[in-house]
């Protein structure tokens, strides 16, 4: 078909700068936060501290994950550094009464799903606000850690179990490889699943929505509840890389991981969120954490220095808008 | 240079050649016409025209590129909106500027409160609003949060708020826009004692009807340009003035053509329910428009809410095409081809941030999803292609963020979605609100090439011309009750109004 009279003119595909600045700024500072650690400090190349890198992103990264989709719809999750931990302290507990690890890890991935319902449920039926909901949960669950462990860290003695923490596939620790899986798993869901799009319809104006036919209800459980046993799974791979199930660990973990997505261009008000930002985000707050270790800073200035670049990405995120 | 000057009555208020230019795009250019004190003076145009522009460079928003503007025999320069105040001028725009949580008195003299030593004097406070209020709106108790006041009562605080600083010049961005017929005539009323106490009024809006009602004088924009000031309103009629505006007739813009009405589709009997004081029965059939004509808060949002499964009906009952309906969710009526295109865009209709084919797509997009949940690449892309360009969706590309369209594109891609959908029964809650005239004829055509089709079609419209423009018949609704139906033959203005404004009751 050579000759259509009418076909429609080819649109303008012009370049936009200002669309491809909001989806990859923060991609390219990663890099560039990388590279230039690479050219300015000794040993960050070195494949031990590579390798220490990748662990720390590996826990915060496997949580990120599913915060992306809880920021994406408008809401966010507090309890997922509770979750962490109690997780780790059941899969040890249940190791402990009952020797079997598969067991121990059902049941810690049970957990938390259940209080990811729960976060769900009250958020989406309940209309009660997330803040409130997943600050409720988070002290409950916490709690129940400390219940559960009688307050001490729980030691672990299947050998098979620290497969999830110390393991590696083909050279590559296991946590990497949980964490690239997770990843490519839900960049994938966000995108190509009527899911991940209705999740940031939702976000982006949850009234249009739901009328426009979504799910609006179940989707928000679902983002919850997967988020739950995303943590879960998150803690489990800690607990394993510790070695015991610690009711202690993981106290601001909630906070380190809204950070990195917000760092990243997740937009806290819901509607935009893109895997690349929860990479970019988790990566740019690791390599500088793992810079200024090697660099013997003092953890006190390292708090100082994290806020600092959080406060400067919500301002140029703020600066963005106008 | 530009000294600040009292503002006198009786200065008249020059344009001349103001030019604004963004980057890129010509928003206005050349712009010369004096409005004379004492008269109100009409600004008319498509969206895009340029009125607000002009206005945002009248309230100090914006500082023109070229010309400058003239009160009385002075060159002004407003810098920024506190130069515009200081120089006698109020906006009253749209969105109105005043703090819901507040008072009404704290909000008229915000920013000088009467206080001592920093504690504001509730007393005198009271006092001095009840005093700007007289004559106003003395209904409105100055201690209430305006929050609580309807939209007609906040105007007239921010009218009160203008005159509190000495306004001399008053320029409404469609005032009546969501006002009640009731709060339009009180409104008009006012404008007119502005108007004879010497003042300067611009009025911008769409409605031919108080244009020709209120205005002594009108100004017609097209495109960033200046087409014409007419001195009087009497040199023009209102078709005239559409032609000026857009240069076509007001049938060429509803294009009503009659159709083969088919069977019965949507019936609706002794339906009750949250904004219904009484119970509503009617029915439309395949093919047909029927309008619904009422005033703001007579029931009619509230009635299309329901038959959209919005709200859940508390008695009655709903069939289509003779099967008995139920509906629990927006889904349960988009399932059985119920779709309702809804009154607040912004709020409801689109998701903002999602590009246009996303919003196009949102609906439709499961039932061709693999497993209704692996996302059909191909048919959402052909999909959304399709839709912009058989509804003319004005647009880069599909992949632009849907908030940079203007209003008229953003309903178009919300009837696009729709159109992704079977559809057997299409609600429009005032679909052409806030829309230029150029686009509003295109959705005229879209809703009865749907007609012809055999989709039965609900029109809710505050706009008289609109509504006997496009309806096969309309019913009127007052006070959350059916007051009356009228076929298209029948239904005149004054009819019409009759059976809209609420009756007092004994």
């Amino acid at each position: 078909m050579s000759t259509q009279p009418n076909v429609l003119a080819t649109p303008r595909r012009s370049f936009d700068s200002r669309r491809f600045l909001d989806d990859w700024a923060m991609m390219l500072a990663a890099l560039a936060i990388f590279a230039l650690c690479a050219l300015f400090i000794d040993n960050f190349l070195s494949p031990l501290n590579m390798r220490g890198l990748g662990l720390a992103i590996s826990t915060t990264g496997i949580a990120a994950c599913t915060m992306l989709f809880c920021l994406a719809s408008g809401h966010f999750d507090l309890s997922i550094g509770s979750v962490i931990a109690c997780a780790g302290v059941v899969a040890a507990v249940v190791m402990r009464e009952f020797h079997s690890v598969a067991l121990g890890v059902t049941a810690a991935l049970v957990m938390g799903l259940c209080v990811g319902l729960i976060n769900g449920l009250v958020i989406a039926k309940l209309k009660i606000n997330a803040l409130i909901a997943t600050l409720a949960t988070m002290q409950i669950v916490r709690g129940l850690g400390y219940i559960f462990s009688n307050g001490k860290a729980v030691g672990v003695m299947e050998e098979q179990f620290f497969v999830f923490g110390n393991g590696q596939l083909f050279g590559v620790p296991v946590p990497i490889v949980i964490t690239l899986v997770c990843i490519l798993f839900f960049g994938w869901l966000l995108n190509y699943t009527t899911f991940g799009r209705n999740t940031l319809a939702i976000g982006g104006n949850e009234e249009a929505a739901l009328l426009a036919g979504v799910h609006v209800d179940r989707t928000k459980i679902i983002i919850f509840a997967m988020h739950g046993v995303i943590g879960a799974l998150a803690g489990v791979v800690l607990a394993s890389r510790m070695t015991s199930g610690q009711p202690m660990i993981g106290q601001g973990f909630e906070l380190t991981v809204i950070s990195a997505c917000v760092l990243g261009g997740v937009s806290l008000a819901g509607g935009i969120g893109m895997i690349r930002h929860v990479i970019a985000g988790v990566l740019i707050l690791a390599v500088i954490e793992n810079a200024m270790n090697l660099k013997n800073i003092d953890t006190f200035y390292q708090y100082v220095i994290r806020g600092t670049i959080l406060l400067l990405a919500v301002v140029i995120d703020r600066l963005k808008q106008r | 240079m530009d000294a600040v000057r009292q503002p006198v009555l009786n200065d008249s208020l020059a344009f001349q050649n103001i030019g604004k230019t963004f980057p890129g795009v010509n928003a206005l250019s050349d712009i010369s016409f004096t409005a004379r004190p004492g008269s109100v003076h009409a600004l008319m145009g498509e969206n895009g025209a340029g009125k607000s522009t002009l206005l945002k460079v009248l309230g100090g928003y914006y500082q023109p590129s070229s010309g400058h503007l003239r009160i009385g025999e002075h060159e002004v320069v407003f810098r920024n909106t506190a130069d515009s105040i200081r120089n006698g001028v109020a906006v009253i725009h749209q969105e109105l500027q005043l703090v819901p949580e507040m008072t009404v008195a704290e909000n008229l003299f915000l920013g000088h409160l009467p206080a001592r030593y920093g504690i504001v004097n509730h007393r005198q406070l009271r006092q001095q609003a009840l005093q700007l209020l007289k004559g106003l709106a003395e209904e409105i108790d100055p201690n209430v949060r305006v929050g609580r006041l309807s939209l007609g009562q906040r105007q007239l605080v921010e009218i009160a708020k203008a005159l509190s600083r000495g306004a001399h010049v008053i320029a409404f961005d469609e005032p009546t826009s969501s006002l009640s017929a009731r709060e339009t005539e009180r409104l008009m009323a006012i404008i007119a004692r502005l108007r004879d106490e010497g003042r300067v009024v611009l009025y911008v809006s769409h409605r031919m009807e108080e244009v020709f009602h209120i205005c002594d004088a009108v100004t017609v924009f097209k495109d960033g340009r200046h087409v014409r000031t007419f001195e009087q309103m009497s040199e023009i009629t209102p078709d005239q003035l559409i032609t000026c505006m857009v240069g076509r007739s007001l049938d060429d813009i509803y294009d009503y053509r009659s159709r083969e009405k088919g069977g019965g589709c949507l019936s609706v009997s002794g339906l009750l329910g949250p904004g219904l004081q009484k119970p509503v029965s009617f029915e439309v059939c395949q093919g047909e428009i029927l309008g619904l004509f009422g005033l703001v808060g007579a029931g009619r949002t509230e009635l299309l809410r329901l038959l959209a499964g919005l709200e859940r009906h508390k008695a009655g009952s709903l069939a289509l095409k003779g099967e008995p309906l139920t509906l629990r969710s927006p889904r349960d009526a988009i399932a059985a081809g119920i779709l309702l295109c809804p009154e607040d865009r912004k709020k409801e209709g689109i998701v903002p941030l999602a590009s246009v084919a996303e919003n196009i797509n949102i609906s439709a997009r499961s039932s061709h999803a693999t497993w209704n949940c692996l996302i059909h690449g191909r048919w959402e892309k052909e999909n959304a292609e399709k839709q912009i360009r058989a509804l003319n969706v004005k647009t880069p590309t599909p992949d632009q963020r849907i908030k940079n369209l203007s209003g008229g594109n953003q309903q178009k891609a919300i009837l696009g979605r729709w159109l992704s959908m079977p559809m057997k029964v299409l609600l429009l809650d005032e679909p052409t609100r806030g829309i230029d005239i150029g686009a509003k004829s295109e959705i005229y055509q879209i809703i009865h090439s749907l007609a012809a089709k055999g989709i039965a079609v609900v029109v809710v419209s505050s706009d008289l011309m609109e509504i006997m423009g496009i309806a096969d018949r309309v019913m009127v609704m007052s006070e959350g009750a059916v007051t009356g139906e009228l076929s298209r033959t029948e239904a005149t203005e004054e009819k019409l109004l009759e059976l809209a404004l609420p009756r007092t009751r004994a």
